[in-house]
């Protein structure tokens, strides 16, 4: 397992450098220089522009600048925001709770969906339920969740009108932010009202973000309990005279785990890009709608610490899922 | 689909399921095979037919469209279609917000995805595929390298990748097709790195090797046929991925321009209107769906009739 735990370690590293590369070099191969970017349309004086030249390392040798942004993203210095000024890496924590919390509630949905929708289709193999889930996991799979956003928001809040359109917490409502988590704080707080406005604000969003996790973990868990089933320990079980809630429950479900977690953990890149264009629909505060909002005003400071970050989240996800994987899994190990 | 398929004799041994004698008959019989299974999946045929019928719109728009996509009609904003109050059979599914023909628009939009989806895949999949020939064939530092240039494409999220590199390319439906592109194409180099591995040691290689076949030829002539299988099914899947991600581009301000009648830069244009005119909405979305819908629908019944082992039980 040690040895496992390295080696899976060891591809962790150079990963980790080329991604580094990559949100070091957007900045400079954007057309113009970084210093210009930063003076934008009004311009300045030679003798300012050499001085923030000079102030921000860019005459030193390239491999020096990259140098010293790694040093400074290992310190948690991720530069200063073109706009706001602030430094990039407290911007990105500030906002991270509300992706965090979106994402969570996003993906209980589609566990809590999935799950049961693909153990039913594996059940019922060819049959009416299968059909119509898999048909229905097919068009949840294919969805444009942007526009899949608008016609909710159509119907839900604006024919119906039991949801917000956009935001996080109706402005009646004030509260310290204590840990980011709008669900917590409002409940924290003990406002009246305040939790459930929360949880109307999260409703649609979370809808949105958690389709498309859903149709995959559907089809993902069909797949996987269909493979169980067909093992002859579930016939065994089947021959000894077992209850089949008991056999498909315990027996089959159990094992058909194993790569359902594998592809939980795939989903939060897609998590992360669902949250660029939900949060944008939705006005919902957290890094994806920063990011889009940092690519319109040309805070390009922002968008290269978003991209490193949100890089990083889904490398250590990623890690994570496998050395849990390799836990579970013992023929993993030994490769 | 024909001719690809049909080079997969040429290899011989390791994938032909035909006994050797009737090889020469089988030549033709290749597609019939592959379009035997297919035909067994309705869903796919469905999505086969519907496919053909967007191709036919795109190609025919300007016959078909009953008027120009940018043409405005002061006279006619925000029209509701035929069949609600207000709405005229000119208009069959009504008008935007600055008097265009929606349906004219969805029928040229069908145009710029199939042209997405096509300049995509093939930019993609060439690419990826030469990479993981190389990648496959010289092992070693070179293969390693590729690998891991790969594999930090793949830690960024595909539409963030994709969002970043219109940030530095500007925002234009080329260059967003250039970074989907770029997105999509560790995939390809990923399937064509496994299946060359998977082919390298079997004995066809090797006796074509001992017969004196050139790196290039072996490369090309005796094993790449062997590994198209997968590569045409991922070809299918991210024919609909790079609608998907262009349209959510487009969405969001970052892919084709206005007045250009691309599916998501229609949806941009009539977020405004969400609450007041649900036909500039509801339609280029459905139009987008159904289009996806029926190319996965067609992968999954490509990679049923072409790669057994991929088969969803």
């Amino acid at each position: 397992m040690f040895g496992y735990l390295l080696r899976r370690l060891g591809t962790f590293v150079p990963t980790f450098i080329g991604v580094s590369l990559v949100s070091f070099l957007f900045i400079r191969l954007l057309p113009g220089d970084p210093i210009m970017l930063m003076a934008g349309e009004r311009g300045m004086s030679d003798e300012r522009y050499s001085a923030l030249l000079t102030q921000f390392g860019y005459d030193q040798p390239i491999y020096l600048q990259y140098w010293d942004y790694v040093v400074g993203i290992l310190q948690g210095d991720l530069g200063v925001s073109f706009k706001t000024k602030r430094p990039v890496w407290d911007e990105f924590f500030a906002l991270f709770p509300a992706t965090l919390e979106l994402s969570v509630c996003a993906m209980a949905f589609a566990l809590l969906l999935g799950l049961p929708a693909g153990i039913v289709a594996a059940v019922n193999r060819g049959k009416w339920p299968d059909q119509l889930l898999m048909s229905t996991a097919l068009v949840g799979y294919s969805m444009p969740i942007f526009w899949w956003a608008l016609l909710l928001i159509i119907y839900f809040s604006g024919v119906l009108g039991w949801t917000p359109v956009s935001g996080r917490m109706s402005l009646q409502y004030f509260f310290p932010s204590g840990t980011g988590f709008m669900l917590i704080d409002s409940l924290v707080s003990g406002q009246k009202g305040a939790f459930s406005s929360a949880v109307q604000h999260l409703i649609l969003p979370t809808i949105v973000l958690g389709t498309i996790p859903l149709a995959v973990i559907a089809r993902q868990t069909r797949s996987a309990m269909l493979e169980v089933l067909g093992e002859d320990y579930v016939r065994t079980a089947r021959a000894k005279g077992l209850s089949s809630l008991r056999i498909n429950g315990l027996h089959a479900l159990r094992n058909a785990m194993i790569p359902v977690i594998t592809v939980i953990g795939l989903q939060v890149g897609t998590l992360m890009a669902g949250a660029i264009l939900t949060e944008t629909i939705f006005s919902w505060p957290g890094i994806g709608k920063w990011i889009v909002d940092a690519i319109g005003s040309r805070d390009y400071t922002t968008v290269q610490g978003g991209l490193l970050m949100i890089a990083l989240i889904v490398m250590v996800v990623n890690l994570f899922v496998d050395i849990t994987y390799g836990f579970i899994n013992p023929k993993i190990r030994a490769r | 689909m024909n001719t690809v398929l049909n080079t997969n004799e040429g290899a011989g041994g390791g994938s032909a399921d035909d006994g050797a004698d009737d090889a020469a008959q089988a030549r033709p019989g290749r597609f019939r095979e592959f379009w035997r299974y297919f035909r067994e999946n309705r869903g796919a045929v469905a999505g086969l037919c519907v496919f053909v019928f967007f191709i036919g719109l795109a190609v025919f728009a300007d016959v078909v469209a009953p008027h120009s996509p940018i043409a405005q009609d002061r006279g006619a904003f925000l029209q509701p279609p035929f069949w609600q109050d207000g709405g005229t059979t000119e208009y069959l599914l009504g008008t935007d917000a600055l008097g265009r023909d929606l349906l004219s628009r969805l029928i040229h939009g069908a145009r710029y995805s199939f042209f997405i989806g096509v300049v995509v895949v093939v930019i993609a999949a060439t690419s990826g595929v030469l990479l993981g020939l190389i990648a496959g064939f010289a092992g070693g530092r070179t293969d390693t390298l590729i690998m891991r240039l790969m594999d930090i494409l793949l830690a960024f999220p595909s539409l963030l990748l994709a969002l970043v590199m219109v940030a530095i390319l500007g925002p234009s439906l080329v260059n967003a097709m250039i970074a989907i592109a770029i997105v999509l194409q560790p995939h390809y180099v990923r399937l064509t790195r496994a299946s060359v591995l998977g082919e390298l040691p079997k004995d066809y290689v090797t006796s074509a090797r001992v017969a004196g076949a050139g790196t290039l030829r072996l490369m090309f002539v005796t094993v790449l046929p062997n590994c198209l299988a997968p590569i045409i099914v991922q070809a299918a899947l991210s024919f609909s991925t790079a609608i998907l991600d262009a349209a959510a581009l487009g969405f969001l301000g970052l892919g084709a321009q206005p007045p250009t009648p691309e599916w998501g830069t229609m949806l941009a244009d009539s977020r405004e209107f969400v609450l007041r005119a649900w036909w500039v909405v509801t339609l280029p979305g459905l139009a987008i769906l159904i289009n996806v819908v029926a190319i996965n629908l067609m992968g999954d019944g490509l990679r049923d009739a072409l790669d057994p082992k991929l088969k969803r039980s």
